[in-house]
Formats: structure tokens, C-alpha cells, sequence
């Protein structure tokens, strides 16, 4: 099985497709044929990754490498290709497994939607894309993908098509991920044009391998930041990040698998699979592309966790959260921790899609309800949801020893603290740590503790279908621990092709007593702040955040999402629209005047020939023909018939020769 | 197999003939029928076609006006049968898109009979002909059959290409005093060594540059567009979006391309500026249009824009290498054929709106998917072919043109993704007013798509897709054509 | 008082003098005619007159153009009679300020 299915990679994305295309077909009342078909197509896609992934298992720096010709143009072929290396192989396993999860969670979160057949055929679509994207071996099929999941995302965010805000975020979502995409798509251009071939490994010629980065030379740098856009846009990282926030428009669901787990982990993903572009030429593990990347990464890591505090939205709170891990795991690769960076990921993957899952059985719970101000007491009324979510915000801060979290952001803040470049992004991140612990500890008490609100007095615990998944989701953040300890690193050197040794010694590092220290402060400081933030306290007003009593200026900052969206709608959004205004107000009246003018000069030089024409030689012939006429008439007058008159001037003519001879005689 | 060429030519025209012997209720039918031939004659001129063969096939010469150089020649390379199949695929699709009388589809059978006659001539005067025949259908379409403002725009329209194909024809006449040939072979050979010289090169070179620019149409000279566009019946839009600014592609290649070579390198940069222009100025435009058919109408300059983009790229350089020179053409022909079914289907799609609801602004709807998911759907495959998704057919030729002029222009290819980005804003406008939000109550009576409408855009669709995931059958036609082409401009 | 040529010539102008009166002042087309003839036998006169008083190297030359003229004039004279009798038949008059049908 592991052997048939390397030279069949092509059937894990392809299987979900097809069953996408058999949900597409099923009329629009068929549920539970829908599901079956979803969960089943999802099933298998998980079995042939996990069989891939031990296939990769066998050898150290296994890759296998499946390339075949797309299409040939000219006398030249544009192939494409399939790649399965520890790297894919990771991805494979944990997109599938926390999709398998969300799958079984959507069946029960959107039971009563009336397009239930289209929620599953549109998931099973990103599915299909999402693990085409991650075992590309071509940097052109890896953007097919990349572009199709971006399809989905839009499709998904505006699901619900008849609320017009969740149209607006999809828009919004497609169009500035686009944004990014474009430089992605210059950069592979740039790339093709370099080294003549996009795929990554091809026997030595890939552009991934030594002779292709040969060819690539100095242009590299330019290479990598133009596809850093695209992660940038993807990835919601500073200054493409305000898509995210509002794609929270589309289902819990959605945003658990696609805006938290998966798609938006691509950017991250991207940058591993080049990470030969980005360091080349490397002077001690800097380049100057790398350092872009890790300032972008801890801009948006710290931006993200300030803006993540003042948020009342759970969904919201959460999709900060993820913008700023995502910042997190930028940081982790610029800084040369490719590994810890996808660590990180994986371990995100899980551990985020428990919460947004948590977040929504939390919503399902309280009808429909998303302001965390409006709930509170949910612990004794969902426990199942409590203490699964507890975990995943545990893993979230970073608690260390038990959460998987905690192992991969302590590898983050190791090899940040060792970037040779400069010490301040680890000042940064370790502040990161504590503003996450603080609002994931704010949330959990808005939500959880305290006494029940307006929206969380009739709540109830969800059904077994969605607690089910967020009990797997759990025990994978915690499972999840065994392979990332610095005591058996099994992970790290899987990805970085090392054996591992199991060592317990190496288990306890400086690094853990540093972040218990941080997330302890976040965590107190979140105590001591929100303790009782749902109840009136003095002077406070039950309904009003202690931030905001305290600090009004500041939480008025940050829950404005530090006006980056009306700076962008007042200037880059405002100045395209007048661009658009004026191309068409140019087109109108000045290039259609500007032709017609051409064509008025034509007219004017008519009229001029036509005046010159009639009045000029047309008048001259016709004044001609008149004279000639009335000379005639004189002429005429002359012959009156009369012989006698006649005569008379022939005598008088003769006399008057005569006498002019006689003169001149 | 000699003579199907000219019966491609003839079938349309006698079709048209044929109509006044039916009777009037029949007319569209008969139409149809007469379609069908020509695309089985079109499909066995793609059996016999060898496409390991570059230069032109199946050749029909006859002597016509020897005095004048003048021959009837014919025949076919892998663009012209590329065109030819196109042709045969479009006119059907728009007989498919609204009622018609009698008169309007023998007009629409001798325009027809003019496209194959344009894109199978190889001697300039026979070419000439054929070209200025397409003309004049076109005219009485929109005159006649018009919407609003019909009479102006016709007007427009007639002018503005007359106009340019009067200067085309003086430029030609320029070559032919010079050269003594109108025959397109014969004058591409000369052309390498630069055809003519001096001040008659250029004069010459304008005037046949201006001719087509109009017809493709390129910025600045596009204005008549979205009028003629509007005001044509939802068909006529459909052929003169997808086959009749394909002539003025087709003329770049066949003509310009070839017999200009030093003059567009000279000028090279500010052609591609123009190019520049058409990609980023008209979906700008676009974007700021409430009317449907005019959106769409600026969005077919952009999408030619980007083939101007690829020939200029071609053109203006003497160093590009192989594989970037046949990326380039290669794109340009896939887009040529690709922008010719969506553009066609986009229009469709807006007739059958308009057809629905009597307007096509885009305030006049809203939230049809909660009505006509199918309509919506197939609208939405046709929308994301046009803004270049990958998996449709819009990708791969941008892709390619991309890629080809990235590598010989660089700094013109990175503004012109530009185009890119605002085709897609313009698109996703449009499908957020259109299909989501509340359902508008102008629109709470739309019928989903018709079986028979399905039987119309369905196959175009499942086209769009194969193209956009397996285009090896579109590059077989004309892959020999472009190794071909290549090697004469680089 | 000896026959002078003087004379035969001063004798012969008068008699043109009246017959071009006639010729332009009678209304009647017969007097015109008559005006005419009288014209020519001035001219006839003419000749006799310088034939005689001439060198006279070839004697009958004089008399015979006079004869000739004659000759002529009485042809001219039949010619013209019958015109003026045609006209007559025709127009009922004689009047030749009523004969301008050739007038421009």
C-alpha cells in the first residue's frame, strides 16, 4: 500500500475532488448522502496520507519525486509534478486528520442549513486543493492549488449568501489575497524565467536544486520576496492581514478548517517549500529576504496579539490569535527554524482548529450568539466544551510540558534568541507570549466563568457529533507533545532528516523556565484584570471591559483593529475607485473625443474643400456661363433682320475704311 | 482534400440563400442546420490538417485578377484552423442566444461566410475582401436589431473601422507599388530584410497598424466598443466580441508581426505602453460601469490587451529566447481562442438577465443564487475563466503570455498584472451585487436556466474546463505554427 | 466742255449714291431691287469710263466685263423677282421691315 500510493500521489487530492463533483450532482435535499459522501471522501483521503506518510517513514530523506508533462507549447513541455517528502507528508497527515475531525463537526453544526449539500461539496473541494497544494512538486501547480483554495475560502466565507456582510468579507477575502498572489505570480514568473523549469526536484535540475539556484543567481532575493507576497496575502500577515478578521463571517466550521488550520498555514507552508530560494547566499543564516520575513512575522505576531485584546467577538479573538501565530511561525523561519516553524504549524493546525471548533460548539450553544460579553457560566453548562477548549487555550499560550504548543513555541523562541541579526525579535516574541496568554485567559472568563448573561442562560452542551471531534482535537494537542520534546525530537529530525535519539536529560531546558514564567504573568495579569469582567466592579459598569475603563484611548485603538481597515479604505481603497472613475470618465469624454477630434479636423477640412467649391469654382463657371449668355443676347440684338439695317452698317463700314485709308494716305 | 476551404466559405453564403427558400419560422433552425456543416466540414479540415507540418495547408489557387496580383488563395496554418474551428463554435452558440427573423440570420450567415474567408485567405486583396464583408452584416446587425442608441453606434462602430480599414488599404497599396505582391507568403519573406525604406515604411506601417488597431481594438482607439457592444443584440455582441476583434489579432500576427519587423522594434516600447493601457485603463473602466454588457465589453479590451501585450513583447525584442517567444505566441492563440468562448458565454449569460428581467444594470438584481443557483453557477465558471482561475482556460493563455513577455519585458509585464488584480475586483463586485444578498424582489419571478439554455452554455462550460485542465488538443493545433512563427521574429 | 474722266466718274458715284438711298431707304422690296440695279450700272459706268479713258493695250476688255455685269445683273434682277414674288405669295407683303424672321 505505502509503495502503490507513492506512485499514486495524484489520488489524494483527486479523491476528494471527485467525491466534491458526486456532492455537486446530489439534489439539494440529500443530507445524509452528502455527509456520507464527504466523511467517506475525507476517509480515504486520510488513510492513502497516513500510508504515504509511513512510506516516508522507511528510509531517511525519503522524497519521491512523480513529474509528467502538463502540456507542451512550442517545441517546449510544462510539466508539473508530485513531491512527497517529510515535509508534505506531515502536512498530508495533520490537513486530513483535522478536516476528517471538522467534517464529523459540521454534520451536526450545519444540520438545519437548507444548502447543507453545497457546505459539503464546497469543503471536500478545498480539501482536494488544500492537499494538491502541499505535495506540488512544481512551484506552478503548488499556485493552481494555492488559487483554488483561495476559490474555496471565497466560496465558503460567502456561504451564507444572502447576508450581504458575509459577501462583503468574501469579496474582500478573494481580492486581497489576490493582491499578494500577483507578486507570488511575478516571482514565479521571475522564476521560470531564470531557471526554465518550476519544478522544485527533478533529478537535479529542479529549480530547488543546486544547478537551478545556481542559475537563479542574485536575482533570488527579488525571487523570494515576490513569492513572500503571496504568503503574505494568504498567511494574513501585516500589511494583507485585514481579510482574515472579517472571513469569520463564513461558518464556525469554515473558519476552523480553512482560516485557522490549513489554507492560511500555506503562506507558512510556501516558505519552507523555497526555503533553498530564500537562503541562498546566505551569510550566516541571514539573507536579506529572510530578515523581511522575520520583521513582517513579528510586526504581525505583536500587532495581531494588541488588536486580539480588545476584541469582543469570540470568533474574532481567535482569528487574531491565529494571525498572530501565523506571525509567530514567519519569524521561526526567517530566523533559520524551518523546523520549529513547521512544528509549530502542525501543532497550530491542531490545537486551533479545537478552539474554533470549541468557539462554535460555544455559538451553536448560545443560538447564534458571538459576543463573549454576552455569555459567561458556560462551564457548568457545556463541560464537555470547557474543558476541551481549556486545552486548546492552554496549547495556545503555551503551557509547557503537556501542550503541544508550549514544546513548539519554546523551539520558536530558542532559535529566535540565537538569530545572529538581532536580538529584538525575541524581546518581541517573548512579549507575544505574554499578550497571548492574557487574552486567551480574557476569553476563557468572558466565556466560562462567572455568572451566566443574556446569551448563555438557556445555553446546552452540543450534541455528540460535534463534541466527538473536539475530544480527538484534544487529545491530539496533547498527544501531539510526545514527538516534539527536546527529549526524543522524533519530529525535528524527521522534518530535517536526522535520526532522533531518545535522551530524557535533554527534556527539561532553560528555555521551559522562561516560558512558564512568561505565560504564568500572562495568565495572572489576565486574572488580575478580568477577574470579575463580567460583573459590576466599584465604579465599573458591569457591561464595560476593564481594559477600556482603564485605559479608554488604548482599547478604543485596538478595538478599531488600529484603523488599518479605514486607512485603507480612505487611501489605497478610495484612490482605485477614483482611478476607476476617472479611466472611465476619460474614456467618455476625452480618448472619445480625442478620436473624434482626429475626426473633426477631417470634417473641417470638408467643409473648407466644399466652401471652396461652391463658392470659389463652381461660381466661376457659373458667372462664365452667364456672361457668355448676355453677350449673346447683345450679339443677338444686332441681327435685328432687318436687310436694310444691315446694309446700312456695311455702307457706313465701307465709308469708314475709306475713310481710314484716305487718313493714312 | 482540396476545396473544403472554399466550402467552408460557400456553405454559410449559400446557407443564406437557402434561408429565403424556407419558410420565415424555420429561418433559425435552418441557420443551425447550416452550422452544422460547416462545423462537420471545419471538423474534417481538422482530420486532414497535419499538425507536424508548420506552414500553410490544404492550399486552393486559382488566378482572379492577374493585373493586379490578385489571386484567390486559401489555405490553412494551425492559427487559421485554430480561428476556423472557433468560428464554427461561436456562431452556433450565438444563433442559440435569442430569437431571430429571417433577415438577421442570413446576415449573421454572410458574416460567417466572411470570418472563415478572413482567417483562410493568404493573398491581402482576397483577405481584404472578406475582412471588409464582415463589416458591413455587423453594421445592419446593431443598426437594425439595436438596442437604445443603436443608430449612433452603428454609426460609430461603421466609421471608426472603415476609417481604419481605408488606411490599411492605402498602406497596403504603399507595399504592393514598392513590392508587387499582395501575397502574405511572399511579403513575409521580404519583410525579414525590412520590406520597404524610409519615410514609406512608416507611412505604410501606420496605416495598416491603425486599421487593425481599431478592429482588435487596442487603447486608445477602442471607444466604439463598449457603444457597439451595448447597443448589438445579445448574439451580435457575442460574434463581434469573440470573432470579430479576433481579426484584428489575427491581422497582428499574419500581417504586421511579419512584414514590420524593424519598424515595431523601434517603436516597440510605446506599442507595448499601448498594450499596457488596454490592460490596465479598461477593467479600471470597468469597474465603473453599472451596465452589464458594457462591463463585459470593457473587460474583452482588457482580455485582448493582454494578447497585444504578448505579440508586442514578441516584436519589439530581437533577443528573447526560444521558449519565451513560442510562451508568448503560444499564450496569445490559447487567449485568443479562450477570450473568444468566455467573452461569448459572458455575454450570453448577461442576455439571458437581460432577457429575464428587461434591464442589466447591476443594481437591478441581487441575490439570485437563492433563485437560480444554475444560472448563477454557470455564470460564476464563465466569471472566474475571464478574471484567469486556474482549472479554466482563462489561466493558461495568461500564464503563458505572462511568462513569455515576463522574460523579454519585464517592467511592462509587472505593471500589466495590474490588470489582473482589477479584472478580478470587477468580477467580484459583480458577483457579490448580483448573486448574494437579499433576494431583490424585481427578481423573485426569474426562472432558472431553460433545458435548452443549459444545451447552450453547458458545452461551452465543459469546454472552458478541459482547456483549463488538459490544453494539450488546443496547443497540438497551432504548436508547429508557433516553432514556426518564432523562428522568424527571434 | 470735253468728256473728262473726272465727270464719267463724279456722273457715276451720284448714280450709286442714289441707287444705295434706294436700296436703303424704300420699304419696298422691288425698289430695293431697283436701287441695286442702278448700283451696278454705276459700277458698269465705271468700267466703260476707265476702260476709255485707260491705256487701251487690249481694246474690247472694258466693254466685256460691262456686258458680263449686265448678264449678271439681269439673272440677279430674274432671281431676285422671283424671291420677291415668293415672299409676296408668302408673307402677303413687300415690306421688308416685316421680313425680319432672321433676326437673332
Amino acid at each position: 500500500m505505502s509503495c502503490w500510493i507513492i506512485d499514486h500521489l495524484w489520488l489524494i487530492p483527486a479523491v476528494p475532488f471527485a467525491a466534491s463533483l458526486v456532492i455537486l450532482s446530489l439534489p439539494n435535499g440529500r443530507h445524509k448522502s452528502a455527509a456520507l459522501v464527504a466523511v467517506a471522501g475525507q476517509i480515504a483521503a486520510l488513510v492513502m496520507s497516513f500510508f504515504a506518510f509511513l512510506a516516508t517513514l522507511q528510509v531517511s530523506g525519503f522524497r519521491a519525486v512523480q513529474n509528467f508533462t502538463w502540456f507542451t507549447f512550442g517545441d517546449h513541455a510544462l510539466r508539473l509534478g508530485w513531491l512527497l517528502d517529510p515535509l508534505a507528508a506531515a502536512m498530508l497527515t495533520m490537513i486530513t486528520l483535522v478536516g476528517l475531525c471538522i467534517f464529523v463537526f459540521s454534520i451536526g453544526y450545519m444540520a438545519g442549513d437548507k444548502n447543507f449539500v453545497r457546505f459539503f461539496a464546497y469543503l471536500l473541494f478545498f480539501s482536494g486543493a488544500m492537499l494538491g497544494l502541499v505535495i506540488s512538486n512544481s512551484l506552478l501547480l503548488l499556485f493552481i492549488c494555492w488559487e483554488l483554495v483561495g476559490l474555496a475560502s471565497y466560496l465558503l466565507i460567502g456561504f451564507w449568501i444572502e447576508r450581504p456582510s458575509a459577501a462583503a468579507a468574501a469579496k474582500k477575502a478573494f481580492i486581497t489575497t489576490r493582491i499578494g498572489d500577483l507578486g507570488f505570480f511575478l516571482g514565479l514568473l521571475w522564476l521560470y524565467g531564470r531557471s526554465g523549469t518550476l519544478l522544485f526536484y527533478d533529478g537535479g535540475n529542479g529549480c530547488l536544486e543546486s544547478a537551478g539556484l545556481a542559475m537563479l543567481g542574485a536575482s533570488a532575493v527579488s525571487v523570494a520576496l515576490l513569492i513572500f507576497c503571496g504568503a503574505v496575502g494568504k498567511s494574513g500577515q501585516f500589511p494583507l492581514h485585514v481579510w482574515l478578521p472579517d472571513a469569520m463571517e463564513g461558518p464556525t466550521p469554515v473558519s476552523a478548517l480553512i482560516h485557522a488550520a490549513t489554507m492560511v498555514a500555506a503562506g507558512v507552508f510556501l516558505v519552507a517549500r523555497v526555503y533553498p530560494i530564500f537562503s541562498l547566499g546566505a551569510i550566516d543564516g541571514v539573507t536579506s529576504s529572510l530578515t523581511v520575513v522575520v520583521w513582517i512575522g513579528v510586526i504581525t505576531a505583536l500587532m495581531a496579539a494588541l488588536i486580539a485584546i480588545a476584541q469582543a467577538d469570540i470568533k474574532r479573538i481567535l482569528a487574531y490569535s491565529t494571525v498572530s501565530q501565523l506571525g509567530l511561525m514567519m519569524v521561526s523561519l526567517g530566523v533559520g527554524g524551518v523546523a520549529a516553524g513547521m512544528m509549530h504549524l502542525l501543532a497550530h493546525g491542531f490545537f486551533k482548529a479545537l478552539l474554533f471548533l470549541g468557539a462554535g460548539s460555544v455559538i451553536h450553544g448560545c443560538h447564534g450568539e458571538q459576543d463573549i460579553r454576552k455569555m459567561g457560566g458556560l462551564r457548568r453548562l457545556m463541560p464537555a466544551t470547557f474543558a476541551t477548549y481549556a486545552i486548546g487555550m492552554m496549547a495556545l499560550s503555551g503551557v509547557p510540558l503537556f501542550f503541544s504548543g508550549g514544546w513548539t513555541k519554546e523551539e520558536i523562541l530558542h532559535v529566535t534568541a540565537h538569530w545572529p541579526a538581532s536580538r529584538l525579535p525575541y524581546y518581541f516574541l517573548l512579549a507575544g507570549v505574554v499578550l497571548t496568554a492574557l487574552y486567551m485567559t480574557r476569553q476563557i472568563i468572558y466565556v466560562f466563568f462567572g455568572d451566566g448573561r443574556a446569551a448563555s442562560q438557556h445555553a446546552h452542551e452540543s450534541p455528540r457529533v460535534m463534541t466527538m471531534p473536539l475530544i480527538v482535537l484534544a487529545s491530539c494537542a496533547i498527544l501531539f507533545s510526545v514527538v516534539l520534546t527536546p527529549a526524543w525530537p522524533w519530529l525535528h529530525h524527521y522534518l530535517t532528516d536526522e535520526p532522533a535519539h531518545f535522551e530524557f536529560a535533554r527534556l527539561i531546558q532553560p528555555t521551559l523556565f522562561l516560558s512558564l514564567v512568561l505565560v504564568g504573568a500572562g495568565v495572572a495579569l489576565g486574572i488580575g484584570m478580568y477577574r470579575k469582567a463580567g460583573a459590576q466592579d466599584r465604579q465599573r459598569p458591569a457591561d464595560t471591559d476593564p481594559l477600556e475603563f482603564a485605559q479608554p484611548e488604548l482599547f478604543r485603538f485596538l478595538e478599531n483593529k488600529m484603523w488599518i481597515d479605514e486607512f485603507y479604505t480612505r487611501t489605497v481603497i478610495a484612490f482605485s475607485w477614483m482611478s476607476a472613475r476617472l479611466s472611465d470618465w476619460m474614456d467618455r469624454h476625452f480618448w472619445d473625443r480625442l478620436v473624434r477630434g482626429f475626426g473633426a479636423v477631417g470634417q473641417l477640412f470638408g467643409t473648407f474643400t466644399t466652401t471652396v467649391d461652391e463658392r470659389g469654382i463652381n461660381a466661376g463657371v457659373d458667372e462664365t456661363t452667364v456672361g457668355t449668355r448676355a453677350l449673346g443676347r447683345l450679339m443677338a440684338a444686332a441681327h435685328s433682320g432687318q436687310i436694310q439695317t444691315y446694309l446700312a452698317v456695311i455702307a457706313i463700314g465701307v465709308l469708314a475704311l475709306l475713310l481710314f485709308y484716305a487718313w493714312l494716305a | 482534400m482540396v476545396g473544403l476551404i472554399s466550402a467552408l466559405i460557400l456553405i454559410p453564403l449559400v446557407g443564406a440563400l437557402a434561408l429565403f427558400a424556407a419558410p420565415e419560422k424555420n429561418a433559425r433552425s435552418t441557420a443551425l442546420l447550416v452550422n452544422a456543416l460547416a462545423a462537420l466540414d471545419a471538423l474534417v479540415l481538422w482530420r486532414h490538417f497535419d499538425i507536424g507540418a508548420a506552414g500553410i495547408q490544404l492550399v486552393e489557387r486559382h488566378a482572379w485578377i492577374p493585373a493586379i496580383g490578385a489571386e484567390y488563395l486559401v489555405g490553412i496554418d494551425g492559427l487559421s484552423l485554430l480561428l476556423v474551428l472557433l468560428t464554427s463554435l461561436i456562431i452556433p452558440f450565438a444563433f442559440l442566444a435569442q430569437r431571430m427573423d429571417r433577415g438577421f440570420c442570413a446576415l449573421m450567415l454572410i458574416m460567417q461566410s466572411a470570418l472563415y474567408g478572413t482567417f483562410t485567405a493568404q493573398n491581402f486583396v482576397l483577405w481584404f475582401l472578406f475582412y471588409e464583408m464582415s463589416l458591413i452584416p455587423a453594421f445592419l446587425l446593431i443598426k437594425i436589431c439595436g438596442g437604445e442608441n443603436r443608430d449612433r453606434a452603428a454609426m460609430k462602430f461603421f466609421l471608426y473601422t472603415f476609417l481604419g480599414s481605408v488606411a490599411m488599404l492605402l498602406g497596403f497599396l504603399g507595399i504592393y507599388l514598392a513590392r508587387g505582391s499582395f501575397d502574405f507568403a511572399t511579403l513575409a519573406g521580404l519583410g525579414k530584410n525590412g520590406l520597404l525604406t524610409g519615410k514609406l515604411a512608416w507611412l505604410a506601417f501606420a496605416g495598416i497598424f491603425l486599421g487593425l488597431a481599431v478592429k482588435v481594438p487596442l487603447f486608445p482607439f477602442h471607444t466604439w466598443l463598449p457603444d457597439a457592444y451595448e447597443s448589438a443584440p445579445t448574439g451580435v455582441s457575442m460574434v463581434l466580441t469573440g470573432l470579430l476583434s479576433k481579426m484584428g489579432v489575427y491581422g497582428f500576427v499574419r500581417l504586421l508581426l511579419p512584414l514590420f519587423p524593424n519598424e515595431i522594434r523601434i517603436i516597440g516600447p510605446w506599442l507595448l505602453a499601448l498594450a499596457i493601457s488596454s490592460i490596465v485603463f479598461a477593467p479600471l473602466a470597468a469597474w465603473a460601469q453599472s451596465d452589464l454588457k458594457r462591463m463585459v465589453a470593457y473587460l474583452s479590451v482588457n482580455h485582448l490587451g493582454y494578447c497585444m501585450l504578448g505579440l508586442f513583447a514578441v516584436g519589439a525584442s530581437s533577443v528573447g529566447a526560444a521558449i519565451d517567444t513560442q510562451a508568448a505566441l503560444s499564450g496569445v492563440f490559447t487567449q485568443i481562442f479562450n477570450h473568444g468562448i468566455t467573452a461569448a458565454a459572458l455575454f450570453y449569460l448577461v442576455g439571458l438577465l437581460e432577457q429575464r428581467r428587461g434591464l442589466r444594470g447591476i443594481d437591478d438584481f441581487g441575490g439570485l443564487m437563492q433563485r437560480t443557483p444554475l444560472l448563477c453557477g454557470w455564470m460564476s465558471v464563465a466569471m472566474f475563466s475571464s478574471l484567469g482561475l486556474p482549472g479554466l482556460n482563462g489561466f493558461i493563455g495568461e500564464f503563458l503570455i505572462f511568462k513569455g513577455s515576463f522574460a523579454i519585458a519585464a517592467s511592462f509585464t509587472a505593471i500589466a498584472v495590474i490588470g489582473l488584480l482589477v479584472t478580478a475586483i470587477v468580477f467580484v463586485r459583480a458577483m457579490q451585487a448580483l448573486f448574494s444578498g437579499p433576494l431583490a424582489e424585481s427578481c423573485s419571478a426569474f426562472s432558472d436556466l431553460l433545458p435548452r439554455e443549459q444545451a447552450a452554455i453547458i458545452p461551452v462550460t465543459l469546454l472552458m474546463f478541459a482547456i483549463g485542465l488538459a490544453p494539450q488538443f488546443i496547443f497540438n493545433i497551432f504548436n508547429a505554427t508557433v516553432v514556426q512563427m518564432a523562428r522568424l521574429f527571434s | 466742255m470735253t468728256p473728262t474722266l473726272q465727270v464719267f466718274l463724279i456722273v457715276s458715284a451720284a448714280l450709286f449714291s442714289a441707287g444705295l438711298l434706294a436700296a436703303l431707304s424704300r420699304r419696298h422690296a422691288i425698289f430695293i431691287l431697283i436701287g441695286i440695279e442702278m448700283m451696278l450700272a454705276a459700277a458698269n459706268l465705271n468700267f466703260i469710263a476707265f476702260w476709255r479713258f485707260g491705256p487701251q493695250s487690249q481694246p474690247p476688255t472694258g466693254v466685256m466685263i460691262a456686258i458680263f455685269s449686265i448678264a449678271i445683273a439681269a439673272a440677279e434682277a430674274a432671281v431676285g423677282l422671283a424671291l420677291v414674288i415668293a415672299v409676296y405669295l408668302h408673307y402677303r407683303t413687300t415690306n421688308v421691315d416685316h421680313l425680319d424672321q432672321l433676326k437673332g
